[in-house]
């Protein structure tokens, strides 16, 4: 394409969205912006800047009739992040380690009740009120972080894209409500807080628990990090035959 | 900086070797966290380097989860179709499983902290 003056909106953002920058500087700018009316709300979960960012961005590709892919050749690089950052929430856990070791088997306990919970409670409401097999599957890890779900979700037959929606639906989810459940129950250990943050709502509920505190996020963090590796164990010998008896 | 990403690289190339090659149903990035872990348990903690830059990395943890997110775009149809049984079961089983996970730690660790 020429670079003739007075070329159309249209025609210049069919140029631009040829290149990765395009969809990296609209994701950047969306979050950031985000962030902005995030703390014009003074930080109240409900302005969550995940679904602010996502809200504006589907909203703008869908004006502009751009597709997924054309986005997302831009957005990996941001996607791409998200292995070391795993990585990198090591450091924080390892920052509780003295309360780990005190804990372990409480927390262990705790995590395996909540990774049950958290898949079979999610297929058997979805099968009463009547979703499909390949959405029941896609619905089952929903609690466990974005890499780890759509693994799981791929090798039981379910669709690993819806299962990345779910997962953050489902994050999104647990940053909102899970202070007022919180309140409700009476429950103020930041210990326990993050960490059953991070087993139902995995990394944005572990973002949401290091605003919190610290100590929270680094709970939330061990809590996301080990209600992953036990959902990748558990699920694919449990949920097959659940299926099956589901019928 | 260019040190501490260089490590978090390679320990995500190790998580991704080794699932990979015994076939883990866990990925890459988890197995990498914990052999970080280890790491950091066995060295007695991370450099001010390492310490520095996972934390810049994590304060935007949230905006790694953008992308992602967009491709709900492609779902909109089935999600249209199958709305309740989907927004029922995220919204019930989110709050039941942060409400037993709690209960369950609550329950237990207060009844460790009474007996110590």
């Amino acid at each position: 394409m020429s670079t003739v003056p007075g070329q159309s909106f249209g025609e210049i953002w069919v140029y631009l969205s040829a290149s990765p920058l395009l969809g990296l500087t609209l994701t950047l700018l969306a979050y950031q912006g985000a962030v902005k009316i995030n703390e014009r709300c003074n930080g109240h979960p409900l302005a969550n800047p995940v679904l602010i960012a996502v809200a504006a961005l589907v909203a703008l590709l869908w004006a502009t009739g751009t597709s997924y892919q054309i986005y997302f050749d831009g957005a990996q690089f941001v996607h791409f992040l998200l292995g070391p950052a795993t990585v990198a929430l090591a450091i924080p856990l390892y920052a509780q380690l003295g309360r780990l070791k005190r804990m372990a088997a409480p927390l262990l306990i705790a995590l395996l009740a909540g990774s049950l919970t958290a898949a079979f409670s999610a297929v058997l409401i979805g099968k009463l009120l009547g979703a499909t097999d390949a959405t029941l599957v896609s619905l089952a890890p929903k609690s466990v972080t974005t890499p780890i779900a759509m693994g799981i979700a791929e090798r039981l037959g379910g669709l690993p894209s819806l299962t990345a929606v779910l997962v953050i639906l489902t994050g999104i989810l647990g940053a909102v409500g899970a202070q007022g459940l919180y309140a409700w129950m009476k429950c103020r250990d930041p210990a326990v807080q993050g960490f059953a943050m991070g087993v139902a709502s995995h990394g944005i509920g572990t973002a949401r628990a290091f605003q919190i505190s610290e100590q929270t996020g680094a709970f939330s963090a061990l809590a996301m990090g080990l209600n992953g590796l036990l959902t990748a164990t558990l699920l694919p010998v449990l949920l097959p035959p659940l299926m099956t008896w589901l019928g | 900086m260019l040190a501490a990403i260089t490590l978090l690289l390679i320990f995500q190339l190790a998580g991704e070797a080794i699932a990979r090659y015994f076939a883990l149903p866990v990925p890459g990035p988890v197995i990498g966290m914990a052999l970080l872990f280890a790491a950091l348990a066995w060295r007695g903690g991370p450099s001010a380097d390492l310490r520095g830059t996972a934390q810049n990395l994590l304060q935007h943890l949230s905006l790694l989860f953008v992308p992602a997110g967009v491709g709900v775009m492609l779902h909109l149809q089935r999600m249209a179709d199958e709305w309740l049984p989907l927004l029922v079961a995220l919204v019930v089983s989110t709050f039941v499983t942060i409400a037993v996970t709690a209960l369950v730690l609550k329950a237990l660790h207060v009844h460790e902290e009474e007996r110590s």
